[in-house]
């Protein structure tokens, strides 16, 4: 294989790889936040008095069970961008 | 390295200009001077603005910049009241700060992306060579640098409330406790693991979050504008950008809100456990 070959390969599994990160981060956020809310929606019609607190809170959740979905996206997009297993290549 | 995945010939360059930091040598070792300046300059304006209220403070009816410090103010100390049971006048200051101060680096992203090299360039440089990048947060080096002092911040808080000796023993004694001294001695190894493994991964995932939603957001915007960049495709360009500029400031929010948060509940977590 010449060098061309080799860097397709390397592109093609990069590409695999981002899109796999990116999925399944994004399946596994997406149904944690979707079970969180509609708990939050069922405990808000259950006692609406508290819906402020309770909407902070859930501000608060959603920004920490959409953090590892996020540092997958960083990770990919450094991968997309700056491919440090391409750098080595040349 | 960015001849090689060239995607559409010049937005990769677009792109990996604009990732670039502005790194000078200091000590041998690599320093962002654009993340170090922007930081600087937004936490001194922050102070600045912050003590000039506080100095002009009257007991009468607020003036409008009056009325927001004090709405800001009363939100963190509630945040921290709520948390934190102990002396809070050391606490709930530096909760402002990470609020404000976070707030701030984040809102940079929402300035054009051009602004900061393009000042540069004014000040001598040319057009393609100079880097500069204008949000802190979106370097792993500052929220790292943040999110090691809570860390730092955290154990100190730690051996406070137990001394070094509880601090150790608590190491090795929680969660697995037993009454037995061959008990004991059994789940030291266990109880080490999972308590370094508690410790460790509260700096790493408070720096990476903020890291990686302020890095994802630049991204994006360097995405639309490069990908969208045509003639036929300026409106829809326009739009996608605002669209994800308003959904970015709902993130800058709760960002830090939730790094101020996180980083109070850590230390009074700390204070606190008999």
């Amino acid at each position: 294989m010449d060098m061309h070959q080799f860097i397709a390969l390397i592109q093609a599994n990069t590409a695999v790889g981002i899109g796999l990160m990116i999925g399944l981060g994004a399946l596994g956020a997406c149904v944690g936040i979707g079970i969180m809310g509609s708990k939050f929606l069922e405990s808000a019609a259950r006692q609406p008095e508290l819906m402020p607190m309770l909407q902070g809170r859930m501000f608060l959740l959603v920004g920490l069970i959409d953090a590892s979905f996020i540092i997958g996206l960083a990770m990919a997009l450094f991968f997309a961008f700056a491919n440090p297993l391409l750098a080595r290549f040349g | 390295m960015s001849e090689e995945s060239g995607t559409s010939g010049g937005l990769s360059e677009y792109i990996s200009h604009h990732l670039t930091h502005n790194t000078g040598s200091v000590f041998g070792g690599s320093f962002h001077w654009d993340s170090w300046l922007v930081s600087l300059g937004l936490g001194v304006l922050f102070v600045l603005w912050f003590g000039r209220m506080a100095r002009r403070a009257t007991s009468g009816v607020p003036g409008r910049g009056q009325a927001f410090v004090e709405m800001v103010i009363e939100f963190v100390d509630g945040q921290v009241k709520d948390v934190f049971h102990g002396d809070r006048r050391f606490l709930a200051p530096l909760a402002l700060t990470i609020f404000m101060w976070v707030f701030f680096m984040n809102a940079m992203d929402l300035l054009p992306l051009d602004i900061g090299s393009g000042l540069v360039t004014l000040f001598g440089g040319h057009a393609h060579q100079t880097f500069f990048r204008m949000v802190p947060t979106a370097d792993l080096n500052t929220t790292v640098a943040m999110a090691l002092s809570i860390f730092l911040l955290t154990i100190f808080y730690s051996i406070k409330a137990k001394g070094f000796g509880g601090f150790g023993a608590e190491l090795l004694t929680a969660p697995f406790t037993t009454s037995s001294m061959g008990g004991k001695i059994a789940m030291v190894i266990p109880n080490l693991i999972l308590n370094l493994v508690e410790y460790l991964s509260k700096p790493v995932s408070l720096s990476m979050r903020l890291f990686g939603n302020m890095y994802a957001g630049e991204l994006v915007f360097m995405l639309i504008a490069g990908l969208l960049a045509s003639w036929i495709t300026f409106l829809p360009g326009v739009i996608a950008g605002a669209a994800w500029g308003i959904f970015h400031i709902l993130i800058i929010l709760l960002q830090a809100f939730i790094f101020m948060v996180l980083s109070v509940v850590y230390i009074a977590m700390a204070h606190e456990h008999h």
